[in-house]
């Protein structure tokens, strides 16, 4: 196997995978499970707050759109790593595929949940009248698809974990797979770049059928190249974030200079979207909306604060190498780049005075549980299979706390 | 080493600009125009005198139960706005010195956004420009209800099995030669129903005819790309609750936007090279940079 490629280093975190908190989540999970059997059988209105004027709650703002932007670490890596050929970031590409690719699947689901009329998509292969037009085929195919590439991008680790196996059965999958991954990966590594650039422009492209809906402060021709944008942010945070995390959960090395250089390119990404939010709104004369004392300039305040405080935050290169403000900055980014979304699918749409919407408790607990779900299985699979780089070292990385201490 | 990576990625730079360009190069669609055929309905909210015949007569042509709200312990089928079992619903306006009666159903866009969206045309044009829903190829998405400006489809909120509702112009009774249910029953004709050309020239003929009665304008002649559902009225139309839309049809910006990337599907093709060569020379440059080293 090509070493780029199939990270050697990385190993297995071992333990037990049913700790409490493992437990805990299945509880959540348990308790999803049975609103998602009641949507089965009463509908979506015996569970749900949507109605005719927001047929989109947060299963579509948060799980969908905000899910799919969150799970962007393994495009964001992928970029840097090799289309920018910085080879030092090869150690992030895994688990960041691997939580890209719990994400989306998610995400898919969340959308399977969503459908009034789920039982229609078997036929989608056999319409013949695909519409396209609809920025939503686009994006529907788009996921699908991409799913199906990082499931693929991550089967390395599978792999490599089965060729050991006792089993005669995966070790003969194992032994399939290898020459046909090692010739073909790369083509879908090209795949995996292209499409979350196609279908997160297609996000945002979507809410434009808004015209008269869509706040101003956020109905932009430029909605799909903020989403990109956004996006990529978002990757990289959780890349951050998550490596910050294991390296304090599974005691690993952290790693330092990586993510303190990460945290530059972030200054970078969100320096653009920052500029490119208040360009287009003063060129299209929309920025006054801004200065009127309304809900909707008081998120658009909050969404601008949590995208140009990390920014700040990083600025210093003395401040950037900390990893308390790497941590505090990515979680804002991460925040930030779903209030964005949010935003535009939510806060923003205005169909009328007699709408309102706001989840409602199972709602809420639906997406908790998909979240449950994301977090169980990364934290089972990185304890089972090769996708954390390096040993175990004795102590933890930096205080988080005590950094953050030391900064103020 | 570093000049040819710089040469990759200045070949995928404008391999992007070369199919973002080249297809916004493309002439822009044009405007879709109204089917000689469109048919319509004609609303002039100076006749309607709010008897509400057509919203029953509706009711029983399309087999929507009604909807009892009780009051002081008396029933009434009185729903408030469009819903999953009204298709069309006659409001008040009020403008302090005078009011009156405005009807709502769909608006049978010319170019209707709710068309536009939709994955697998479950709602549709059919002949004579109605807007059709066919419950098959639904997947039930709710894209329609976000697109459409007039906040007209309608979801079944409260089934396992929810479909969209709308008015489908009572296509069903066109085909038996009738007209719909709610033109036929109007005592005033304040409601007809007609080809959308004939439609608009009986609407600019009664302006002209009585100038003192009417706004000098039809809503939906022109508003989001015109609609076959036309309306006359003696105050503005915001007081009768229809949205200010432009002229542009609502579906205009996003379809050009998606020929202009997607035509052809010749710039996800051309980017998709260009990154596979750039990834391609990128591994083979880390695999010699690797041979070179101990
Ligand atoms: S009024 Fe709404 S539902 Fe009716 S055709 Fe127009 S966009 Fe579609
Ligand atoms: S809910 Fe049905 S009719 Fe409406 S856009 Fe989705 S598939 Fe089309
Ligand atoms: S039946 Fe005619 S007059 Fe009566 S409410 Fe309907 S449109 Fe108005």
């Amino acid at each position: 196997m090509r070493a780029a490629e199939l990270n050697g280093d990385a190993r297995p975190v071992g333990g037990p995978i049913f700790t409490a908190g493992f437990n805990a989540l299945l509880a959540i999970v348990g308790a999803c499970g049975l609103v998602i059997v009641w949507r089965l059988f009463r509908g979506l209105g015996a569970v749900s707050a949507m109605n005719d004027g927001y047929p989109w709650g947060i299963w579509i703002a948060y799980d969908v759109v905000s899910g799919t932007a969150l799970a962007c670490g393994g495009y964001a890596v992928a970029l840097l790593c090799y289309v920018l050929n910085k080879g030092q970031y090869h150690s992030l590409v895994r688990p960041a595929v691997l939580t890209s690719a719990l994400g989306y699947s998610l995400a898919g689901f969340a959308v399977l949940l969503d459908l009034g009329r789920y039982w229609n998509i078997w036929k989608a292969p056999f319409l013949l009248n695909w519409n396209r037009n609809s920025i939503l085929l686009e994006v529907a195919l788009c996921i699908s698809a991409y799913t199906v590439v990082l499931w693929i991008e991550i089967s390395p680790a599978f792999i490599e974990r089965w060729r050991d196996s006792t089993s005669p059965l995966l070790r003969g999958i194992a032994e399939r797979l290898t020459p046909f991954l090692n010739r073909t990966l790369l083509w879908f590594m090209a795949l995996g770049i292209l499409l979350p650039t196609m279908h997160h422009s297609s996000l945002g492209a979507l809410m434009l059928i808004g015209v008269s809906k869509l706040h101003q402060l956020w109905f932009t021709p430029l909605l799909p190249l903020m989403f990109v944008v956004s996006c990529i942010a978002m990757g990289y945070a959780v890349v951050v974030f998550e490596a910050t995390v294991s390296a304090r959960l599974f005691k690993r090395p952290h790693e330092h200079k990586m993510l303190t250089s990460l945290s530059g390119v972030m200054v970078g990404v969100l320096t653009t979207l920052v500029g490119m939010r208040l360009v287009d709104l003063i060129s299209r004369q929309r920025i006054g909306l801004a200065f009127t004392p309304d809900r909707y300039a008081l998120f658009f305040w909050l969404e601008m604060a949590a995208f140009i405080t990390p920014a700040i935050l990083l600025a210093p290169k003395d401040w950037r190498r900390d990893p308390g403000i790497q941590f505090l900055s990515a979680l804002m980014m991460m925040v930030a780049g779903t209030l964005y979304r949010f935003d535009v699918f939510l806060v923003g749409f205005n169909p009328g005075p007699q709408f309102s919407y706001f989840p409602s408790a199972f709602e809420t607990l639906v997406t908790l549980g998909l979240i449950a779900v994301e977090v169980a299985a990364y934290l089972a699979i990185v304890k089972r299979f090769p996708i954390l780089s390096g040993a175990p070292v004795a102590a933890g990385p930096p205080g988080l706390v005590s950094g953050l201490r030391a900064a103020s | 080493m570093s000049i040819s990576r710089r040469t990759a990625l200045k070949g995928l730079l404008t391999a992007g600009a070369v199919a973002a360009t080249g297809g916004t190069a493309r002439a822009a669609l044009p405007p879709k125009r109204p089917d000689p055929e469109a048919v319509g309905l004609l609303y002039d909210s100076t006749q309607c005198i709010g008897c509400r015949a057509c919203v029953t007569a509706c009711r029983d042509a399309n087999g929507l139960a009604p909807q009892p709200t009780s009051l002081r312990g008396a029933a009434y089928d009185a729903p408030t706005d469009l819903n999953a079992h009204t298709k069309t619903i006659i409001k008040l306006w009020n403008t302090g010195d005078a009011h009156g009666y405005v009807k709502t159903q769909c608006m049978h866009c010319v170019d209707p956004a709710c068309v536009s969206v939709c994955m697998f045309s479950a709602l549709h044009k059919t002949a004579g420009g109605i807007v059709a829903y066919d419950k098959d190829a639904c997947i039930g998405c709710r894209y329609c209800q976000v697109a459409c400006p007039f906040d007209v489809p309608k979801f079944e909120w409260a089934s396992a099995t929810p479909k969209i509702v709308k008015c489908e112009l009572c296509r069903d009774r066109l085909a038996e030669g009738k007209e719909p249910a709610c033109t036929a029953v109007c005592p005033r004709k304040a409601v007809i129903f007609g080809k959308r050309s004939d439609l608009l020239r009986e609407a600019h003929h009664r302006i002209a005819a009585s100038p003192d009665r009417y706004v000098p304008t039809v809503y939906g002649e022109h508003e989001a790309g015109g609609t076959q559902v036309l309306y006359l009225s003696s105050v503005s139309f915001a007081a009768l609750g229809l949205p200010a839309l432009g002229d542009q049809a609502i579906p205009y910006f996003t379809e050009n936007l998606q020929h202009a990337i997607y035509q052809g599907f010749i710039a996800p093709v051309v980017l998709y090279g260009a990154l596979a060569v750039v990834m391609f020379r990128n591994r083979k440059l880390t695999e010699e940079s690797q041979e070179g080293q101990p």
